[in-house]
């Protein structure tokens, strides 16, 4: 391993203009002519849309214009498209209303966008904005997720009956009742995962910039992937062609999943430049981004687990009711259907599985994919039930997991729910686990802990996910309407430098370094020679993004292969210039050797024979000697789509401690063991996984999206919703071992999401262990102070 | 933020000429600017206060620590004078906002602003302090008149606010998890004339309990407090304390300030 | 109305017109042209729009630009010294305490405010100083890191 080479902790290449303050992010652009816009949103739930007055406002200092849905319908304007289809257990395909991208004859949830005010300047817009009249007859709304189903309660559409989008499910019904048929013991378990806002530090923003001398629409964008958007609202809402369209989407200030969808916002802002000649700027504040970022997670479940007298799993069931909010969001039916239930395995030999999804609309912001999507709801019902499975059966709960675990040698693994893991060593991670949280010295820090009056409980979790969405022909076949592949471009420069550019784009994750650690590694070219370009449909051949922890072992796949290539014809152009047979060529170290020989070429040298062809082997026009002739240039492209997915794995030990006088639960130690199979970057994948514990962390003890009964959203700012800060966290102990992924060329398995994944669970298992000791049994998270507290007071007064 | 004129006197007699009925007067503008950019405020005009002097400063004289109404939360917290006087009155100036806010936000804006969970208007009362204004004096004890609302008179201008040094005295806080305002904050002191227990961000306006003070007059620990509550109607509800959790609260905050003492 | 408005900022005369409602990281960030300092939140919680005035850390999303007349304005930008990175920056850099970087101004500049009133900050002291500044990837605990470095490393 070199010092900048896979293996190493490069620093990254991209700090320099964060830490002095050169980043370049949407809201740091501004064009010339630009001009801004205001958006005026519903403060009703549910409501029919009488009218809009923006006669006032169309006259006020410095506006340009005031557009709303009227004007929408009568230039055709398409609404926005949800980019995966879900079939319901009767055949039928999911409910899928219309989401105009401003409203048109009714609203459905508080932050509804109505109209848009365009101005010279943001003040101006603002003031003008005040100035607009709408005027609603307020309908009835539904917002809670379990009501969403009940006879009688209000309909969001018309052509959704019961609210219901779809009814779907998953795995075998009829051996699963047979396992519980045959169980010697079963656990029940009712569960909720509230409701989360995403809540990147960027809010988002947009220019859009239409010119109407060469019909070029360009926007500029927060977003995770640039072409997805194109894509979406290029042919489906503003029927642009897609090579007059270009999304260019800068620094971008995490995402966490809400940066990949299309939004109205950047539809209207498209649609109002074609409309006024100018380039529009819009960037939210933080209350319109709560109001109308894709919220995550929303789930009400009812789970069982069978197991035989020795505490083997014999069977699981699951029904679940996920809230999709009032419109679909572009991959809203995904998350709680394949992301979901196809986890419900884990890291476990649980034979049976069967589990039913229905999925509803509510007024409520529309909900999508929140870091982890799908798998924490997974992971936190199920770990959560084997917990309190092991209570049940008075056994150690890591031993009950270790009864259940899938062997090392029985890879790959076909679970009952879809998924094929690829390789694991679970054992070895619990083993590190319990080692580095000194499973051993817990009774006597609970001991200390019950000196000072605090309750400690320790709580585990054993987290798995499939990473690196994709393969395109599964996800095709599961409601896919888009591929999952990933392209990558390697560019030898003429002086020996190189570009990468990837259809990947990181928004925070440290592509510029790690990708650039890949090339320098593989091509043996110095890391500083190496730059990584993202974020720029014209820049980039096309790419699907990032989310699920695909960047690595899908983008990164791809850079790979196209390096692959970049040596498959360096060595030819060797072979011409050391006048040696292309069989003879070795490459490595960055240098082009004829085997057994002293005579060799460095990589570089090659790259400017291929831009200065003087000695090359160019076609000569005579194709009977042409046979080995090369174009010039030194470029390779290359799409990577994997087979499978790939599936990271984990062990979590988090112990806390809780004042029974006020409830506060404080996170005494957590320990995240992780194996994401071969590491490229030591330092960035712990920064993954702090970062992702963290939000994980959030959802157990502080974060969490609150509606009132019609529908407006108490928990709308950051004096309301409970970010993690600096001094609700401890310093984190992680560990890593490597199982490479047998499904990349790398080996390597995604690291985004598994701490979100894993921590959760493990902090409200440990909530629950300790309070077990005055009696709570259950509990529904976040595990904030009032709640431990009313938990705390409704077990005692049960007890008397 | 609507459109005004700003101002910055350079004294009080500038400032009291400025002042009308359109008017609002700027401290350090930490609960102000928000007001403003969220349009809950469409003041003709700002008059700025920090051009004026004499207002910022703290000073000791005898048993008694005065400090300007435009001096920082930061300020009072670092002084080693109110460190060593009063030392509950510099940790709850700490536990205000956050260093940022601390160093913007004034003590004299805190109180006429009478947020019910700021941290000062607890000191006040708890301690039993004097506000001094650009009219008269007003004792703490009736300068809190309800949810933000305060015994100043229109265009009245906090000058200065003057706290006896207690015997003892201890500030405890639970905070809002999201906002760090007081969900619940209790000054416990023992002054020359009695206990006074003084609870901030449970109701809409800082309050004491008589109960607690008469037991901390014959026994100054927090096992005095321990059985003591106040009722839970009337007080704050929101989604994070319930007004049950808050007067629990109270009397678990009301045993911490007195052990902090 | 406008009025005109003139500050040190970075150790240079800047003046700019503005309306008396504009916010001093309006003013820096659409007037003066530097963008490294950013609004997070419209709330005063998040701190990516920390700046110094007058060598102290204030949010710069909560003050207007006239209050700011004729003081010393410091931003992230005004940090490195003849291309020399100051010794915070280096040491997010070094421990790796960013991720996207949004936050990172906001950080560094409370960060520096911190070790100018305690130069060896323990992990508890960086936690709460930095109670105004949220950060959504790293999880805080690389940050911790990183100021701790820094505040030795500004020891010189």
């Amino acid at each position: 391993m070199t010092d900048t080479g896979i293996g190493a902790s490069v620093r990254r290449v991209e700090d320099q203009r964060f830490i002095t303050g050169r980043g370049h992010y949407v809201d740091d652009i501004t064009l010339p002519g630009q001009c801004h816009a205001v958006f005026i949103r519903s403060d009703q739930a549910h409501a029919e849309l009488k009218s809009i007055n923006t006669v006032q406002a169309a006259s006020a200092p410095g506006v340009i214009a005031v557009l709303t849905g009227a004007e929408v319908a009568a230039d055709g304007v398409g609404g926005l498209p949800c980019g995966w289809g879900i079939t319901s257990i009767d055949g039928n395909p999911m409910v899928e209303p219309a989401w105009p991208i401003l409203a048109q004859d009714r609203v459905r949830f508080v932050g509804d966008a109505v109209a848009v005010v365009i101005a010279e300047t943001r003040t101006q817009a603002l003031d003008a904005a005040e100035l607009v009249e709408v005027s609603y007859n307020p309908l009835p709304a539904i917002i809670a997720t379990a009501d969403a189903v009940k006879d009688g309660v209000p309909q969001v559409w018309p052509e959704a009956a019961n609210n219901t989008c779809f009814h779907w499910a998953i795995g075998e019904k009829e051996p699963t009742d047979k396992a519980f048929a045959e169980a010697a013991h079963v656990t029940k378990l009712q569960i909720v995962n509230q409701r989360l806002i995403p809540n990147a530090m960027e809010p988002r923003s947009a220019i859009a910039n239409f010119e109407a001398a060469t019909g070029d629409l360009t926007l500029y964008c927060t977003c995770q992937a640039p072409h997805a958007m194109r894509l979406l609202l290029g042919a489906f809402v503003l029927q642009q062609p897609e090579h007059k369209f270009r999304v260019v989407s800068p620094d971008v200030g995490g995402g966490f999943g809400s940066k990949i969808y299309p939004y109205a916002e950047f539809a209207v802002l498209c649609w109002a430049s074609k409309r006024i000649g100018r380039p529009i700027k819009w960037t939210a504040v933080r209350s319109e981004s709560f109001m109308t970022d894709a919220h995550g997670r929303d789930h009400v479940s009812e789970a069982e687990l069978a197991m035989d007298k020795d505490g083997k799993f014999l069977g699981l069931r699951v029904d679940t009711i996920a809230n999709l909010g009032a419109y679909l969001s572009a991959f809203g039916p995904l998350i709680p259907t394949y992301l979901y239930a196809t986890l419900f395995a884990g890291q476990y030999t649980t034979p049976a599985i069967y589990a039913e999804v229905k999925a509803v609309f509510t007024n409520t912001t529309p909900v999508d994919a929140y870091r982890g999507a799908g798998r924490p709801e997974a992971t936190y019902l199920l770990e959560r039930i084997i917990e309190k499975a092991a209570g049940e059966l008075g056994m150690d709960p890591a031993e009950l997991r270790r009864r259940n675990f899938i062997a090392p040698d029985a890879f790959p693994y076909q679970t009952p729910v879809a998924l094929m893991y690829d390789s694991g060593d679970y054992g070895a991670a619990l083993d590190k686990a319990l080692d580095i949280s000194d499973r051993q010295g817990f009774e006597a820090r609970r001991e200390a802990s019950a000196k000072d009056g605090k309750l400690r409980g320790i709580g585990f979790s054993l987290p798995i996910e499939a990473t690196g969405a994709a393969p395109s022909a599964i996800a095709g076949q599961l409601g896919a309407r888009a591929g999952l592949y990933e392209s990558a471009t390697v560019r030898f420069n003429a002086t020996g430098s190189v570009t990468v550019i990837s259809g990947s784009h990181s928004h925070g994750q440290g592509h510029a370094t790690t990708f650039a650690q890949l090339v320098s590694d593989h091509l043996g070219v110095p890391l500083e020679n190496v730059d990584v370009v993202e974020g720029d449909t014209a820049r980039s051949a096309f790419g699907m993004g990032t989310y699920g922890s695909r960047s690595l072992s899908v983008g990164g796949s791809a850079i790979v292969k196209a390096a692959d290539k970049i040596i498959e014809k360096g060595k030819k152009i060797a072979a011409h210039l050391l006048e040696a047979s292309v069989g003879d060529i070795e490459f490595a170290g960055g240098n082009f050797t004829v085997a057994g020989t002293d005579k060799t070429l460095n990589i570089a040298e090659v790259a400017f024979a291929a831009y200065v062809p003087h000695n090359y082997p160019l076609p000569t026009g005579d194709p009977s000697q042409d046979e080995n002739a090369l174009e010039p240039g030194l470029e390779e492209q290359a799409f990577f789509d994997p087979v499978n997915f790939n599936f990271p794995f984990g062990a979590y030990v988090c112990e806390v401690e809780i004042d029974p006088e006020t409830g506060v639960v404080e996170v005494a130690s957590f320990t995240a063991v992780d194996d994401v199979g071969r590491i490229i970057n030591p330092m960035i994948v712990e920064g993954q996984i702090h970062g992702g514990v963290v939000q994980g962390i959030g959802q157990a003890l502080l974060e969490g999206s609150v509606y009132d009964d019609s529908g407006q959203l108490l928990s709308g700012s950051f004096m309301d919703y409970t970010m993690p800060r600096a001094d609700d966290m401890p310093n984190f102990k992680t560990g890593t071992n490597e199982t490479p992924c047998p499904m990349n060329p790398l080996g390597v398995k995604g690291c985004g999401e598994i701490g979100t994944i894993g921590a959760t669970p493990a902090v409200i298992n440990a909530v629950l262990n300790a309070l077990g000791s005055v009696g709570v049994t259950d509990f529904a998270m976040p595990a904030t102070p009032q709640r431990v507290w009313q938990a705390i007071q409704s077990a005692r007064a049960a007890a008397e | 933020m609507y459109s005004f004129e700003y101002s910055k006197p350079a004294s009080l007699g500038e400032a009291e000429s400025a002042v009308s009925e359109d008017a609002i007067l700027l401290a350090g503008g930490m609960t102000l600017i928000p007001t403003l950019k969220q349009r809950l405020a469409s003041p003709d005009q700002l008059i700025d206060l920090s051009g004026i002097g004499d207002l910022a400063g703290i000073s000791i004289s005898g048993d008694t620590v005065t400090i300007g109404a435009m001096t920082t939360h930061g300020e009072v917290a670092a002084s080693s004078d109110v460190q060593k006087a009063i030392p509950a009155l510099a940790a709850l100036a700490e536990t205000i906002g956050d260093p940022a806010v601390r160093n913007r936000g004034t003590i004299g804006g805190s109180i006429a602003n009478n947020d019910p969970a700021a941290d000062y208007p607890a000191a006040v009362v708890g301690l039993g302090a004097t506000v001094k204004t650009n009219k008269r004096e007003i004792a703490g004890d009736d300068f809190f008149t309800g949810l933000f609302e305060t015994a100043l008179d229109e265009g009245e201008i906090v000058t200065s606010v003057s706290f006896p040094v207690p015997e003892k005295a201890g500030y405890s806080k639970f905070p809002n998890p999201a906002s760090r305002y007081a969900i619940v904050g209790v000054f416990a002191a023992k002054t020359g004339g009695g206990a006074r227990v003084a609870v901030t961000g449970a109701g809409p306006c800082v309050f004491r309990v008589s109960d607690m003070e008469s037991a901390l007059d014959g026994n100054w620990s927090p096992d005095a407090v321990a059985g003591i509550s106040v009722p839970a109607s009337g007080l704050n509800e929101d989604i994070h304390a319930s007004a049950e959790y808050r007067a629990h609260l109270v009397t678990v905050m009301a045993k911490r300030a007195v052990a902090a003492s | 109305m406008s009025v005109t408005v003139s500050m040190t900022l970075n150790g240079k005369q800047v003046s700019a017109d503005v309306e008396p409602r504009t916010l001093l990281v309006q003013y820096i960030r659409e007037h003066i042209g530097l963008t490294g300092t950013h609004v997070g939140c419209d709330t005063s919680q998040c701190g990516a729009c920390v700046v110094h005035v007058g060598g102290k850390s204030v949010k710069s999303c909560t003050m207007l630009a006239v209050q700011a007349e004729g003081a010393d304005v410091t931003t992230i930008e005004g940090l490195a010294s003849n291309g020399e990175l100051h010794p915070m920056q280096a040491a997010f850099r070094e421990n790796h305490g960013l991720q996207c970087g949004f936050c990172t101004p906001g950080m560094i500049m409370s960060a520096i405010d911190l070790v100018s009133r305690n130069a060896s900050p323990s992990d508890g002291d960086v936690r709460e100083w930095l109670e105004g500044n949220l950060c959504r990837c790293t999880g805080y605990h690389n940050i911790v890191k990183s100021i701790r470095a820094g505040a030795e490393a500004m020891k010189g």
